[in-house]
């Protein structure tokens, strides 16, 4: 993986130097709160209902096991034992306080870490695809052209203060796993006909309040070119995209209002004069960032394991998870493995301080000392030997994280929800707990097969449900403030599309049984192996919308005093609220 | 709508204190200014505002309707609102002793693309000045994409924000300041060894 060099060190002391001394201002009042917000969401700090909350970049999704170890360490010093992955690769701590984050950050610099740019109105973390450099689709490695993005977006000067955040994802896959549809900027780095290698550009995706799939702007920018391409797109929206409403300031927004061809040639006019400048890229430059990017050193193995096999056939757990978490690797006697933050009754992407160290040491010892992070909110060794699976299998189930349900229902992908953020109104986390108790046996969620729930607390959409097979969202209406909103028909990846509101929304005991609803109509009208989304598409909302609606619930709701208290059951951690 | 404008206007004016000796910094310097910002009120309208003889900085506006008249004195400055394009001074570039960029509020970014813009598509030379909403923590992106002269918020004391413009020693990517990314200048020296810092 890309290490620093003494250039990429300088600027992240000097940023801890610079933040703990703009905390300092805050703490002193020489910055008001007003003033203090954009600086400290540039570092990714969120004020929350509880205190303060820490996004760190976590690049392309890429850590060493010794950045995860220092996450576990953050997690026991400075918050309450547990940190939450999210799905854009990163990590959120959700109980610190602010006078501690200079020190936090400092700790982060020593591994090569850092929170810069994982909020406010910038170039986001760059996003990626989890199995970057093992896949067997893969056409072109995209680790270099994030790595260089990274840098080039780095405390970029002039966009630093655009219109609202722009989140960039990269895929080198023929099937792609980034979700680039649904990004500010999504680019399928490809090879042309003559084999040079080059990228597809799309532009004005994203989800929120206006979801839209995003539009090709180029088919095919040479790879010299991306950074200058890149920055025309931004200048652009930087000049034109919507200032004066929050929510139509997003760069979908414009390229709407100007059509995809105006906004291309504005983008193509402004390119003019930097396409040979001195910002294209150098073959030494790419070269000296995929030198990083390198194999492993890989034994010389063969696909089959006799052992493997005679062991599926003992244990039906343990080839549940190979059949759920192991994913094919291009390297003969390799295999991915999926380790799921998804265990039923945890909340989605929450990993304790020993998890993350127990998992460190398998990163060690089973996969060259290397982590990723899903999109999904899971974890990925990317480097396992066939041979230790069992292993492999057994130290993680210790740790329960070898849920073998990745692409089943209980994979939720869920946003922390209304007990940490002020902007939810749903009750994400617990709301995916009773879902997953619901569905939780096994032979009934391999019955229903691949499919994907995805909750987000409000219309910001933060957990993607517009590209969830079954999208939940939380709503307010005018007497209450928790509604439930179900949609159907998102997906993402090549075939990426947006879910359809079913109809009126439904309180937090209902949803579950709404989800029964619509997949008894799965199981009634689904043809051979066909996936869930595959009937959703074919047969359309109405069998579904009519079954869901057809009868009255039988379900009562506990009175919810507070829905920003934690359900604190899985951390025996006491609640407490340093800011009200 | 129009009386957050007015509001905005208001709060523009406590930002910019009539009368002239204010402090500015200019080429990494606290130094006296004599330069008048005009700011059309309410009531004025460009072609009819009468321009006080001195050093002023016009609106845009005013420089547009009162070109042949402004064009005549020996010194002129022209300030943009942060919607205005610079394009609008293409021709006239020449004739200003002073360009300023104007930030309503310091999260509105549109004014670092205008002064890329003035500095590397329309070649402008002469001083480029931010003015409004100017704090200590934008003063180091502002200058990377071609201010030289900052009038810093006149609550805050200018020489917090002064130190504003040495927060990075180095940076990755090329801007108005920067013709060379990282990468092309570090090739020139020959690559350090990465990933060593840390062993």
């Amino acid at each position: 993986m890309y290490r620093y060099d003494e250039y990429d060190q300088q600027i992240v002391n000097e940023r801890v130097d610079q933040y703990r001394d703009q905390v300092r201002r805050r703490l002193s009042g020489e910055l008001t709160e007003q003033e203090f917000l954009p600086l400290r969401l540039q570092n990714g700090l969120y004020m929350q209902i509880h205190g303060y909350m820490l996004r760190i970049a976590v690049p392309y999704g890429f850590i060493s096991s010794k950045q995860m170890r220092m996450f576990a360490h953050i997690a026991r010093k400075y918050d309450r034992g547990y940190g939450h992955f999210t799905t854009r690769q990163n990590i959120q701590f959700n109980w610190l306080k602010l006078e501690d984050t200079p020190d936090i950050l400092a700790e982060l610099a020593s591994v090569e870490m850092h929170a810069i740019q994982t909020s406010g109105n910038c170039v986001r973390n760059i996003t990626s695809d989890e199995f970057a450099g093992v896949a067997q689709d893969e056409v072109v490695d995209p680790r270099p052209y994030a790595e260089i993005l990274r840098q080039w977006s780095t405390f970029h000067p002039e966009f630093a203060y655009l219109p609202r955040k722009f989140k960039i994802a990269i895929s080198g896959g023929k099937e792609d796993r980034a979700a680039i549809y649904a990004h500010d900027i999504g680019l399928s780095v490809t090879k042309n006909a003559q084999g040079e290698v080059g990228f597809r550009v799309l532009v004005g995706g994203g989800l929120g309040r206006t979801p839209i799939i995003g539009v090709e702007i180029c088919e095919f920018v040479p790879w010299q070119h991306i950074l200058t391409y890149v920055e025309s797109i931004l200048r652009i929206y930087n000049q034109y995209g919507r200032r004066d409403n929050k929510y139509k300031a997003r760069i979908k927004i414009l390229v709407k209002a100007l059509g995809i061809d105006e906004f291309k040639r504005q983008v193509e006019a402004d390119w003019a004069d930097l396409k040979e400048g001195p910002g294209t890229l150098t073959i030494e430059e790419v070269n000296r960032v995929a030198s990083f990017f390198t194999d492993p050193a890989y034994e010389t193995l063969t696909d089959h394991d006799s052992a493997l096999n005679e062991f599926k056939a003992d244990s039906r757990s343990f080839s549940n998870w190979m059949m759920r978490n192991v994913k094919p690797h291009r390297v003969p006697g390799y295999a991915i493995v999926v380790l799921s933050l998804k265990k039923p009754g945890d909340a989605p992407g929450d990993a304790t301080a020993e998890q993350m160290e127990a998992i460190a040491d398998l990163a060690d010892r089973y996969s060259f000392g290397e982590l990723r992070i899903t999109h999904k909110q899971n974890l990925v060794l990317a480097d396992v030997k066939q041979q230790d699976l069992i292993r492999l299998w057994q130290e993680a189930t210790e740790y329960e994280v070898a849920s073998p349900n990745i692409g089943l229902l209980t994979d939720m992908i869920s946003c922390p929800g209304a007990e940490f953020c002020t902007l939810a109104n749903a009750r994400s986390i617990p709301l995916a707990k009773s879902i997953a108790k619901r569905f939780e046996d096994l032979d009934f969620q391999h019955d229903i097969g691949e499919i994907s729930i995805n909750i987000s607390g409000c219309v910001n959409a933060c957990g993607q449900h517009h590209i969830g097979n079954i999208g939940i969202t939380g709503v307010e209406k005018k007497d209450h403030d928790e509604w439930y909103q179900v949609s159907l028909g998102g997906a993402e990846g090549n075939h990426s599309s947006l879910s359809k509101i079913l109809g009126p929304s439904f309180t937090f005991n209902q949803v579950p049984e709404v989800i029964d609803r619509i997949l008894q109509v799965y199981l009634r009208e689904r043809v051979e192996a066909e996936s869930f989304i595959d009937t959703v598409r074919r047969i359309g909302h109405a069998p579904f919308k009519e079954h869901v609606y057809a009868t009255d619930f039988d379900v009562e709701e506990e009175e919810v005093i507070d829905k920003h208290v934690v359900t604190s059951a899985q951390y025996s951690v006491p609640f407490y609220s340093p800011r009200f | 709508m129009i009386s957050m404008w007015l509001l905005l206007l208001n709060i523009q004016c406590l930002f910019i204190p009539q009368g002239s000796n204010k402090m500015i910094i200019r080429n990494n310097a606290i130094t006296e200014d004599d330069w008048i910002v005009l700011r059309l009120g309410e009531q004025e309208s460009a072609e009819d505002i009468t321009v006080a003889a001195g050093k002023v900085i016009v609106p845009l506006k005013v420089w547009l309707a009162q070109r042949d008249a402004l064009q005549q004195r020996h010194e002129i400055g022209v300030w943009l609102a942060s919607d205005e394009r610079p394009e609008d001074l293409k021709g006239d570039i020449e004739k200003f002793s002073v360009i300023a960029v104007d930030f309503p509020k310091f999260s509105d970014g549109r004014g670092y693309s205008i002064a890329y813009n003035l500095r590397a598509r329309l070649g402008y030379t002469g001083e480029l000045r931010a003015i409004g909403d100017v704090l200590r923590d934008q003063l180091f992106y502002m200058r990377r994409v071609g201010f030289d002269a900052f009038a810093p918020r006149p609550d805050r004391k200018i020489e917090d924000a002064l130190k504003g413009l040495t927060d990075f020693s180095e940076v990755y990517q090329t801007s108005f300041d920067q013709k060379l990314p990282l990468f092309r200048r570090v090739q020139l020296k020959g690559n350090s060894p990465a990933g060593l810092v840390n062993e």
